[in-house]
């Protein structure tokens, strides 16, 4: 005589399946971070020294000093003038490009409001010059 | 007088489907998640008005630290202040990985533009060309 076959269900138990998704939701919902970096864009000149032949009307010079001094062609001018000033040259001169010229020892934090206020004076073209030591 | 019977169906959710909106969720959080995240340093970042999100992912970033005293770090990488030029070499080996490779550079608000240029010109050398220098909003 054969023994009936019992019949067992062969299922995995899924009752708990949300709580694991659960907790598996609430790792990944800790360990994302959805801010994102936020600063200036700037592209930094391919390497060498490349000669760029520039016409010396299209270039205005702004020199940045250790105390955080600004002179932009030769006149001393305050920092938030100088939007003003580079929206007012862009206008009489659309190929203007700004050369900013730092020494080894001016503040970054000088550095970074400058180019704030000829960003917001929509400057493209924006030259970094290397500091004199 | 006379009441109408109340309706003997209780209000219940639905809750079959719930395992399948939190799978959803689930794999929604997965693919957005970039595990890796460096301590970094402690900096004082500058403010800036102009300022704009860096396009694209975060896997895309490598992010380089300056702080005050000049410490400078690169994702996971010190750079000690005599070897500068270890940098070119990192971010050389990151860019040629990733072509769309970013900077992210967080210096410090105090940190003078010297050791700034020496980086600058360090990652003109790697061929990292694109920089985003960080700020917050103002």
């Amino acid at each position: 005589m054969i023994a009936k076959k019992r019949v067992r269900s062969a299922d995995i138990p899924s009752g708990s399946l949300a709580d694991i998704a659960f907790l598996l939701l609430i790792f990944f919902l800790v360990t994302t971070t959805i801010d994102t970096d936020r600063g200036i864009n700037m592209v930094l000149p391919p390497p060498g020294d490349i000669e760029v032949v520039i016409n010396p009307k299209n270039i205005i010079t702004m020199v940045i000093n250790a105390d955080g001094l600004i002179m932009l062609d030769k006149n001393p001018v305050d920092i938030n003038e100088i939007r003003g000033i580079v929206e007012k040259r862009q206008n009489e001169n659309p190929k203007l490009i700004i050369s900013v010229k730092t020494v080894r020892d001016t503040k970054y934090d000088v550095y970074i409001q400058v180019l704030d206020q000829l960003k917001k004076a929509n400057a493209q073209r924006i030259s970094i010059a290397e500091p004199e030591s | 007088m006379k009441f109408t019977k109340k309706s003997q169906s209780k209000p219940e959710i639905p809750t079959a489907s719930m395992p399948d909106i939190i799978f959803m969720l689930l794999i929604f959080f997965m693919v957005s998640t970039v595990l890796k995240q460096y301590e970094g340093l402690k900096v004082h970042l500058p403010s800036a008005v102009k300022i704009i999100k860096i396009k694209g992912s975060k896997r895309h970033i490598t992010t380089i630290w300056i702080d005050k005293s000049e410490n400078i770090v690169v994702d996971d990488v010190t750079i000690k202040s005599d070897e500068i030029s270890k940098i070119r070499n990192v971010v050389w080996t990151k860019i040629s990985k990733d072509i769309q490779l970013k900077i992210s550079l967080k210096g410090d608000k105090n940190v003078s533009m010297g050791v700034i240029t020496d980086v600058q010109q360090e990652l003109r050398k790697a061929q990292a060309l694109r920089l985003v220098y960080s700020a917050i909003p103002q």
